[in-house]
């Protein structure tokens, strides 16, 4: 008995000693509005280590990600580049699979279906050697069940026709962007390559031509060479650099973005814990995305959430609205 | 069959598995034993783990390993590999005790093997034909075979089973026939069941040929640099007739018409 008591005098006593309130023990919202998307909490699967989600679904359950965003799709299938398609790097990877996919409608048919009822927000990467399977694919795609958004890769540098065109310039980011945006009703993100000169206005351009929000980065550019063979390493001798490596350019190029639009940021590129992540969101990103870090560690979605659960615990912050921009735009104290 | 077609219906697992006995069999080469009860449980001959770097040197990719050896009653699998890089000598610097994450077990491996089956294996290509060579007591033969003496790392002590009949092969004659696998299977190619072979791909693409020649079903175990693991990246990708397949989960075993291998 006398135990019993001491413990609960004990407890009493701690939440006094630090003023804990009943409020300030309430878990924090991870809930966010990206680009018209309600999200459970603010992280996604990025597009393409992610494949259609059914392969990691057996590693852990999909509604503990905010969103999934599925591996690019083309109108046709697209073959894919000849191996090797990947290399390891410091800090990171090269990787050229060449956009891979099974085409638009053996994805609806076989892909999107099981993904339905999954707990979590669905959003399809879309992509094109022109403008006009652009449009196709986001045309087709409208009003379909299950579909919550779609996500415009003008970036990829795997693609040799087309892609890497697009995302380049402002005017044909603009140009690619209007027509997409005529064919759908969906939340339209568009995602950004990190190999051009001027992001912002690259960013701009995609905001005032109707995009809802920006992804961004996709993959550095990069190569390697085989020393035994002397040749590029990879089958496509160009590929995009992930991973930690590419962190903090990423991070500065969600800075320069959130801070030349008014559209919202998903962030990415790199992330690999929540303390990364954070980074992101307090940089001006409204939710951020995992890719090549899924491939250390499975189990790294689950670590950011709780891990950012217990950054705005601590600090005392309700929710991430509260840190979103903070770095740019301090709010001063709360 | 019944039961392989059960089994390949497992899902992968990760687990936290205790590093049990490590030994350098031979200068660069390890056996490393692992605690791994879910996987030992449902891995058949031909699949493989992912072996998950220890956090402290994250970042870096997890290691694709066949498994050597399963062990259903103790729980363990054991795997052998060569200490090549980076990430294959942080897995040998693990030290009894010490736990390492594993995802498996992955892909799709052999069928059961038919009487008189020839297996052929190319240096490390012996990892996955020694769990193969154990899953049964019928009549059957390994071919192995290396460059030299030195490359024929696994202890023959391992390779001592009933009905086993071992051919080795090194191109310097420093044990067994001098020459290569392919000699020795041309040598046999007439009189076997089936052809189940693992090794660098020039070996795999003779096989294929060899074998198809003496219509003799052969099965191949191929290798990619690997990413998921899973099959959602498609990083792993093996020419095939009718487009790119995925290594780790279409393979790494594939019926040898079905893929375009390098000479």
């Amino acid at each position: 008995m006398n135990k019993k008591r001491c413990q609960a005098d004990l407890e009493s006593k701690t939440n006094n000693d630090y003023g804990l309130t009943n409020e300030s023990s309430v878990q924090p919202d991870l809930r966010v509005n990206l680009a018209g998307i309600e999200l459970a909490n603010p992280i996604l699967a990025a597009s393409g280590p992610f494949g259609y989600g059914h392969q990691y679904r057996e590693l852990f359950d999909l509604s503990l990600l905010g969103g999934i965003i599925v591996k690019g799709i083309s109108p046709e299938p697209w073959e894919g580049n000849p191996p090797p398609r990947l290399a390891e790097t410091t800090g990171g990877m090269l990787n050229a699979i060449g956009l891979q996919n099974p085409g638009l409608e053996k994805f609806l048919k076989e892909y999107l279906p099981s993904l339905r009822g999954s707990g979590t927000k669905i959003i399809v990467n879309v992509i094109g050697c022109s403008v006009d399977e652009y449009a196709a694919v986001a045309s087709r795609l409208d009003g379909v069940e299950g579909i919550d958004g779609l996500e415009l890769n003008i970036s990829c540098p795997n693609v040799k026709a087309g892609g890497i065109a697009f995302g380049t310039d402002p005017a044909s980011t603009g140009n690619v962007v209007s027509t997409v945006r005529k064919q759908t009703g969906l939340p339209l993100l568009i995602k950004l390559s990190p190999n051009v000169t001027d992001i912002a206005s690259i960013a701009r351009a995609a905001e005032e031509a109707g995009a809802d929000g920006l992804s961004l980065i996709n993959t550095l550019s990069g190569m390697l060479i085989d020393l035994e063979k002397k040749t590029p390493l990879l089958g496509n001798t160009f590929g995009g650099l992930s991973g930690p490596a590419i962190m903090p350019v990423a991070l500065k190029m969600v800075w320069q973005v959130a801070g030349a639009v008014k559209i919202p940021v998903l962030g990415m590129g790199g992330i690999n814990s929540a303390r990364d992540a954070l980074q992101f969101i307090m940089a001006g990103a409204r939710a951020v995305a995992v890719g090549t870090g899924l491939f250390y560690n499975p189990d790294l979605p689950a670590e950011i959430k709780e891990g950012i659960a217990d950054y705005l615990q601590q600090h005392r912050f309700p929710d991430l609205k509260s840190i979103e921009k903070i770095a740019q735009d301090p709010k001063g104290e709360e | 069959m019944s039961r392989l077609n059960k089994q390949r219906g497992a899902k992968p697992k990760q687990e936290n598995c205790l590093v049990g006995n490590k030994q350098i069999i031979a200068p660069g080469y390890c056996r490393l034993t692992l605690y791994a009860p879910l996987i030992a449980r449902e891995v058949y001959p031909g699949q493989f783990v992912e072996v998950y770097m220890p956090p402290e040197h994250q970042p870096m990719l997890p290691r694709p390993f066949s498994v050597y050896k399963a062990n259903q009653k103790t729980g363990e699998i054991v795997i052998l590999f060569e200490i090549k890089g980076q990430g294959t000598r942080l897995i040998t610097a693990a030290e009894p005790g010490a736990t390492l994450k594993l995802l498996g077990p992955l892909g799709h491996g052999f069928p059961e093997l038919p009487s008189d089956a020839v297996l052929v294996a190319g240096g490390m290509g012996i990892a996955p034909l020694v769990f193969l060579a154990s899953s049964t007591d019928l009549p059957r033969t390994l071919i192995y075979g290396a460059p030299t003496v030195a490359q024929l790392a696994c202890p023959s002590s391992d390779l001592d089973m009933p009905g086993l009949t071992i051919l080795e092969a090194t191109e310097d004659g420093s044990k067994g026939d001098q020459g290569t696998t392919v000699d020795l299977l041309i040598r046999c190619i007439n009189n076997v069941g089936a052809v189940f072979a693992c090794g660098p791909s020039p070996m795999l693409q003779a096989v294929k040929k060899i074998s198809d020649r003496a219509a003799v079903k052969a099965w191949v175990s191929v290798e990619e640099r690997m990413a998921c693991g899973i099959g959602a990246c498609v990083g792993c990708a093996v020419a095939t007739p009718g487009g790119y397949k995925r290594v780790c989960k279409d393979g790494p075993v594939f019926a040898a018409e079905e893929v375009i291998l390098s000479e």
